[in-house]
């Protein structure tokens, strides 16, 4: 009975939360755009009772999946996000195993400091802290005047509305959900396990290859998962850093539906980019799941 | 309309009334009232005020046609509005209980019956023109002293932009602006809907867009005030608002307003009520305040546009009335045009073609 209700509550939540949505923005993909509120046709009607039901799945149709396919820009905005969203997360680890690497080796007691100067920026609205890059990052900004005045560059650096500023809000922003699974796979680390190496002959370099970056591979890839899945339907930072020609799917979708109105198109590509990121998941816990029973 | 905020939506709950209380929510664009006047409401009435802002036309449309808002006062622009009145958003005016109705202005109600055939669900809260806010010692650094600020020539012409893109241009993120814009500049009807008419103006932009630092109908007001562009396409007041801000920086930048010579497009924000608004009459007693001469005076000597209000021009002050920037003069309102809502066929073809001259794809 008490297992019943462990069970009951992540799937309950699961149900609410994620099912009922998506059944939603999926039944309002199949619809057809219209001139009312809301605006896409058919509605459900319940008053009419079984009939009303029949008749309204009857007028449900995949046309705008069709038509996803019939313009090149929908795919064109999905692999430039995936693009996006697999550079920075692997900037976003190239300078996040790092940190958490220094903090795992810090002083004791340095630790719960380290770990609270990751956090603290969370403590300002992320908008705000995207807002203050513009600052930064701006032909007339701080970066381009300390530039200047260092003379390493004689004009200002064109940085502000192109992909390089994106690339810097993402991994900005997202680093401490690199960090912090990353952190604590290293902070667990048998110290014994290196020092064990050592006298088995392994340099430091090799010692980390073979032992360290092994042993902390699950928050590599929690980190990279917690960076890639967000990054890849993010919509404000490229529209606030990014210039015009940053193309990423989030932009396609506000412009479907609020520029288009047209909620159907607009469910539709966000039920295939739910596609596109279950299935790389599932695949990844099947994986995971196998090398578990061959370690068994 | 506007401000540099994204889709900031800054809550500004005033008053201390019992729980009760009767309460009207307005939802208006950030930057558009004497804040004052929203206390002088509440002392005048009792009636409790909650005032939201917003930044773009397409955020408030999409919460209208989700229903449900909350709200009981919005301020679309006319072709949202006509569009908004089609899907059956709004609720009929009772003009009974609008006795300042009789100030209004006809030459504005005339234009807003294009969208609203004959002014039954909304009144004219303000309007303007899209035209070029230029840092005009900029400009004429890179253009020479004949650099046509006041022509759509300056942002449609290659030849121009090229030099410009050195001191940055930004221009309006809306194809209902730009389009209607580059289709006077080739001498076609700007309000065409016909997609093969609308299609010539694709080269138009493409060949300027090179030369187009970002497309935002926010981020110009800054952009002009600090200096760190030279050029913007945009609307009016937001323009005069930079125009302000510089001068207030006392920072060296000088901001010019022009209606291209050309024509420029007049826009209407109009005030109505949602079909659902919780409270229809404290809604309509908010419109009648509004249109009392003394209050829509006020509110647009604080924010540099014009209104639809023949009686508040006796209190405007001569910053206001007296600027053809503001008030344009009676051949500048002659070459004013407007446009309609295009239908949603024309306005997925004119979406996908801004996508495209935005982003090549």
């Amino acid at each position: 009975m008490r297992r019943a209700i462990v069970y009951l509550i992540p799937f309950t939540w699961l149900l609410v939360l994620f099912l009922v949505p998506f059944l939603i923005v999926f039944k309002i993909s199949l619809s057809d755009v219209a001139l009312a509120r809301p605006p896409y046709t058919p509605q459900l009607d319940l008053s009419q009772g079984l009939s009303g039901i029949l008749d309204f799945v009857r007028e449900l149709d995949f046309e705008n999946f069709i038509f996803l396919t019939t313009d090149s820009l929908y795919w064109k905005a999905y692999l430039s996000s995936l693009k996006i969203a697999a550079v920075s997360t692997f900037l976003t680890l190239l300078v996040g195993y790092p940190m958490a690497y220094a903090m795992a080796r810090a002083r004791e007691d340095w630790r719960p400091t380290l770990l609270m100067l990751i956090i603290l920026p969370f403590w300002t609205s992320f908008l705000i802290r995207v807002y203050s890059w513009m600052g930064i990052l701006g032909t007339e900004g701080y970066l381009n005047q300390l530039l200047l005045w260092l003379g390493i560059v004689s004009t200002p650096l064109q940085i502000l509305n192109t992909n390089w500023a994106v690339y810097i809000g993402i991994v900005y922003t997202y680093l401490p959900f690199m960090i912090l699974p990353i952190y604590s796979q290293l902070d667990r680390l048998d110290g014994a396990l290196l020092e064990a190496a050592e006298d088995l002959g392994c340099s430091r370099a090799s010692a980390f290859w073979l032992v360290t970056f092994p042993l902390s591979r699950p928050g590599v890839i929690a980190g990279c998962f917690l960076v890639f899945i967000p990054t890849l339907g993010e919509f404000v930072i490229p529209s606030l850093l990014g210039g015009s020609s940053t193309l990423m799917i989030g932009k396609v979708l506000w412009e479907e539906f609020f520029s288009n109105r047209d909620w159907p198109v607009a469910s539709a590509v966000a039920v295939v980019l739910l596609i596109i990121l279950i299935i790389p998941i599932i695949l990844f816990q099947k994986n995971q799941q196998k090398q578990a029973e061959a370690e068994a | 309309m506007r401000t540099y905020l994204l889709t900031a939506t800054a809550i500004v709950a005033l008053g201390t009334s019992a729980a009760m209380a009767e309460e009207v929510r307005v939802y208006n664009w950030s930057d558009y009232i004497d804040e004052s006047l929203l206390e002088k409401f509440q002392q005048e009435t009792g009636i409790n005020l909650i005032y939201d802002v917003f930044d773009s036309n397409e955020v408030l449309e999409t919460k209208m046609l989700a229903g449900g808002s909350g709200y009981d006062v919005v301020v679309p622009t006319g072709s949202f509005l006509e569009r908004q009145i089609q899907a059956g958003a709004f609720q009929k005016l009772d003009m009974s209980k609008l006795p300042n109705i009789g100030n209004m202005w006809d030459e504005v109600s005339e234009r807003t019956a294009t969208y609203d055939p004959g002014n039954e669900y909304s009144i004219n809260y303000m309007w303007g023109t899209t035209g070029i806010g230029a840092n005009e010692a900029k400009v004429k650094e890179v253009l020479g002293d004949d650099a046509p600020l006041d022509s759509l020539d300056l942002v449609f012409n290659p030849a121009n932009m090229e030099k410009l893109a050195s001191c940055g241009v930004y221009f309006l993120d809306a194809p209902t602006e730009m389009i209607p814009a580059a289709l006077k500049y080739i001498g076609e009807d700007p309000n065409s809907h016909d997609p093969d008419v609308i299609a010539k103006v694709e080269p138009v932009l493409a060949a300027v867009r090179p030369y187009v630092a970002k497309f935002n109908s926010s981020e110009y007001i800054n952009g002009l005030a600090n200096g760190e562009i030279c050029v913007a396409f945009g609307w009016s007041g937001d323009i005069l608002q930079a125009r302000d801000r510089a001068a207030e920086a006392d920072n060296g930048v000088e901001i010019v307003y022009n209606a291209p010579k050309e024509g420029a497009l007049m826009w209407f924000d109009q005030m109505a009520i949602p079909v659902d608004a919780p409270n229809p009459d404290g809604a309509l007693k908010f419109l009648n305040f509004i249109m009392d001469p003394e209050n829509m005076a006020a509110a647009s000597n604080y924010v540099y546009y014009a209104n639809g209000n023949k009686a508040s021009q006796e209190f405007l002050i001569e910053d206001v009335i007296g600027d053809p920037a503001v008030y344009p003069d009676e051949a500048t309102m002659a070459n004013l045009y407007t446009v309609t809502a295009y239908d949603p066929k024309v306005q997925r073809t004119v979406t996908r073609m801004w996508t495209k001259i935005k982003s090549g794809t």
